[in-house]
């Protein structure tokens, strides 16, 4: 009992730590915002400007594709941000575990106000085709907390090498197709207003898969930091 | 000569395979009709790509839990040698595919999951060669070949029970086992499978001799 204590004090500490470091570099997070906005941008004079309206799957799948490419431009930087020397300062201070918990629980939520945000301008530049929204928005809560928790370990895996940013895409990808394959069949059901019962199985799929990769993560990740 | 004896089985299994597989008799069925032959061809392939794909990670976790180099040695080198194998079934599927269901690369979960663990593990490869520094390189990449790996599994398994596929046994279509393989097949069938995968291994382990050698002559 008594440890599991101290690992929840640890565990806050550390996400305190993410979290003021974020806020005292507000241009990054300002960064990403406008990152989305950008993209959605750029969709919508591509697409809804000059054809009248879009398809509800291309809308779906646009949708995906520009929330994948926000959380990897946004994790990728949680391990490359501190310096070499920072890092083994936390190395004697903290377990990796504790380490690895943090950065997966403060990228989740970053990556779930991203997407929210995201969702919103989305909707207001593209229009709304959604009939579920509360189904649609589990949908984008289970992505991120999938995305979070798997591009966390690539980041940590990526940052050890020189060219980490081509590295990221290319580990994350395939790594992460299946989950968007769920998410993407399980939002369509969403778009298409269907009954939670016909999408039991997606969010099972999703949640035995998010388990897995956090478990995963959780156990591999003190030999990652050791190197 | 006591550890031969299993590149013998592996070599008389094959040819068993190759002969009955060609020339045997096969039970005729609507659609596949000669083409039932690559059962034995294209199927263990896919078994063998399996069992080295869980090889590589069975060493990727044995050098984490102790730093040999000879454990990621071993990785690598089943890693290598199950995309080899991988493209092989590839190959061979594609082949199949024309002749049955009239498309070289039809839109199929399983294709999909195969297609994603070659991405995979090409990916595991431009990983290593990033690195400079062996140990360096051996662990992350060990590291990552589990964790690919566990990402990996749930695709092949779940993916295509979820949605329709045109393979045997998924979404409505009724498997080889029940249906189509009468029990001549099997005697066929199964033997395939045990020779595919040691010709696997054998590969494999002339490639990791190679690989000590170089390393032990370079220092």
């Amino acid at each position: 009992m008594r440890l599991f204590y101290k690992t929840m004090q640890e565990l806050k500490a550390l996400i305190e730590k993410e979290i003021r470091l974020e806020w005292r570099q507000r241009y990054a997070l300002n960064g990403m915002i406008l990152y989305i906005v950008s993209t959605v941008f750029v969709c919508y004079t591509s697409f809804a400007l000059k054809v009248k309206g879009i398809e509800p799957i291309t809308w779906n799948t646009l949708f995906w594709i520009i929330l994948l490419f926000t959380a990897v431009n946004s994790i990728t930087k949680s391990f490359t941000q501190e310096r070499a020397g920072r890092q083994l300062y936390y190395y004697t201070l903290a377990s990796p575990q504790g380490i690895i918990l943090s950065k997966i629980i403060y990228n989740i939520v970053l990556l779930l106000a991203l997407s929210l945000i995201g969702f919103l301008i989305y909707a207001a530049f593209l229009g709304n085709p959604v009939q579920n929204l509360a189904m649609y928005l589990t949908a984008v809560i289970l992505g991120a907390v999938g995305f979070s928790s798997t591009l966390t370990m690539v980041a940590g895996i990526a940052s050890k090498a020189e060219n980490t940013s081509t590295l990221m895409a290319v580990l994350s990808f395939p790594v992460i197709l299946p989950m968007l394959l769920m998410l993407i069949r399980l939002s369509k059901n969403a778009m298409d207003g269907l009954n939670w019962s016909t999408s039991y199985d997606e969010i099972l799929t999703l949640l035995a898969i998010d388990a897995i990769v956090i478990t995963i993560s959780y156990l591999l990740f003190p030999f990652l930091w050791r190197s | 000569m006591k550890k031969t004896w299993w590149k013998i089985l592996c070599v008389v299994l094959l040819f068993y395979t190759i002969i009955r597989g060609l020339i045997g008799i096969v039970p005729r069925q609507p659609i596949l009709n000669e083409t039932i032959r690559n059962v034995y061809f294209h199927v263990p392939l896919w078994f063998g790509m399996m069992t080295l794909m869980t090889a590589s990670m069975w060493f990727a976790i044995k050098y984490l839990r102790n730093g040999n180099i000879q454990d990621d040695e071993y990785s690598v080198e089943f890693a290598n040698v199950a995309i080899f194998f991988g493209i092989l079934g590839f190959m061979t599927g594609s082949l199949w595919g024309q002749y049955t269901w009239g498309d070289w690369l039809p839109k199929d979960p399983k294709i999909i999951a195969v297609e994603v663990g070659l991405l995979i593990y090409s990916s595991y490869f431009i990983l290593r060669s990033s690195f400079e520094d062996e140990q360096r390189k051996a662990r992350l990449s060990a590291i990552y070949n589990i964790f690919a790996f566990a990402t990996f599994i749930p695709l092949v398994w779940i993916l295509p029970r979820l949605t329709d596929s045109l393979h045997p046994g998924n979404g409505g279509n009724p498997a080889f086992g029940k249906y189509d393989m009468d029990n001549a097949m099997r005697m066929v069938f199964y033997p395939a499978v045990i020779g595919w995968t040691l010709l696997g291994v054998w590969i494999t382990s002339l490639h990791i001799r190679l690989r000590i050698i170089e390393r032990v002559s370079s220092n």
